[in-house]
């Protein structure tokens, strides 16, 4: 098992690169959630908005 | 003609909303299933290579990263080309979508090139023709994004961020011509180069894999941001509200 992790003596580059492409990931899923959560919300507004203005 | 009548309705919001939604379960459990195989073969199948040891692992998250910032740039610069032509407005949205997805790999394929360089070559960094050209493609997906912030009119960024995406598009060819047409640090085509590729099938397969899923991956964020855009841009979103979750009318 230490033999996987070390990799050989570059572990600490190798584990490096996979932990960052795991939060690049990981941001890329959360922000476009947000955004189109977002979207979600902007449209809601404006849709009750126009209800109001109805006479 | 009836054969083009599916291209005309995605320019529809609507329906290129629903089309989005229904899509994202397709690509995101391949994308799931296929990264995680892939990083099985990678780190546990895959033998060490006999010049890099183990460090070559870094290739399944570096060559596919490599491809999406390429990948991620071509879709903005023809969705840019159909919006200016054609004035569709869903296709600078979907630009507009690319943009921060794509900069965020050309980030990750430059630092994971950065860790993977730092053992094999003793730098972190060089000037070398395909880094520096991969760099240029970093500041332009953010030129992209500042242009387009600093517009309040989202016609006029529309336009001229289109503009700056075309002009950038010649910097794709550079990047994968590069290792050919200059001196470089950089090592030439893994895969896709005249002869086939030069891996053998034990390393070879993981890396096709994880192509496969990072590409479903990428897709899968962008129709999520692309449904977002849509909704940021509809002044009359009243189809929105007759819609479930997963973009179907409430009536289909």
């Amino acid at each position: 098992m230490n033999d996987f992790w070390s990799m050989g003596g570059y572990g600490g580059y190798v584990w490096s690169a996979y932990g960052l492409a795991v939060l690049v990931i990981g941001w890329n899923v959360v922000a476009a959630h947000r955004y189109w959560r977002r979207g979600e919300e902007l449209a809601r507004r404006r849709l009750a908005a126009g209800r109001e203005m109805r006479p | 003609m009836a054969r083009f009548t599916w291209f005309h309705k995605l320019a529809s919001p609507p329906h290129c909303y629903a089309i989005a939604g229904r899509c994202l379960p397709w690509l995101a459990w391949p994308a799931l299933v296929l990264i995680v195989i892939g990083m099985y073969g990678g780190l546990l199948r895959a033998p060490a290579d006999y010049q890099q040891g183990e460090a070559f692992r870094i290739i399944y998250i570096h060559a596919p990263s490599a491809w999406l910032s390429l990948l991620g740039y071509t879709t903005m610069a023809v969705a840019a080309a159909v919006g200016l032509i054609w004035r569709m407005k869903l296709a600078h949205a979907l630009a507009a979508a690319t943009a921060p997805v794509g900069a965020s790999f050309a980030l990750l394929c430059l630092i994971t090139g950065s860790l993977w360089g730092r053992p094999m070559w003793g730098a972190y960094w060089a000037w070398d023709a395909r880094l520096t050209t991969e760099l240029i493609l970093l500041f332009l997906y953010l030129g992209y994004m500042a242009l387009r912030a600093s517009f309040d009119d989202v016609g006029r960024a529309d336009r001229a961020s289109a503009v700056l995406a075309l002009v950038g598009v010649i910097n794709i060819p550079i990047i994968h011509f590069s290792v050919y047409w200059w001196n470089s640090l950089h090592q030439g085509s893994t895969v896709l180069r005249a002869g086939g590729p030069a891996m053998p099938a034990s390393m070879l397969w993981p890396l096709l894999v994880s192509f496969a899923g990072f590409t479903c991956l990428f897709a899968t964020i962008v129709a999520i941001r692309l449904r977002g855009e849509i909704l940021m841009r509809e002044r009359q979103a009243s189809w929105w509200s007759s819609m479930d979750s997963r973009g179907a009318m409430a009536d289909e």
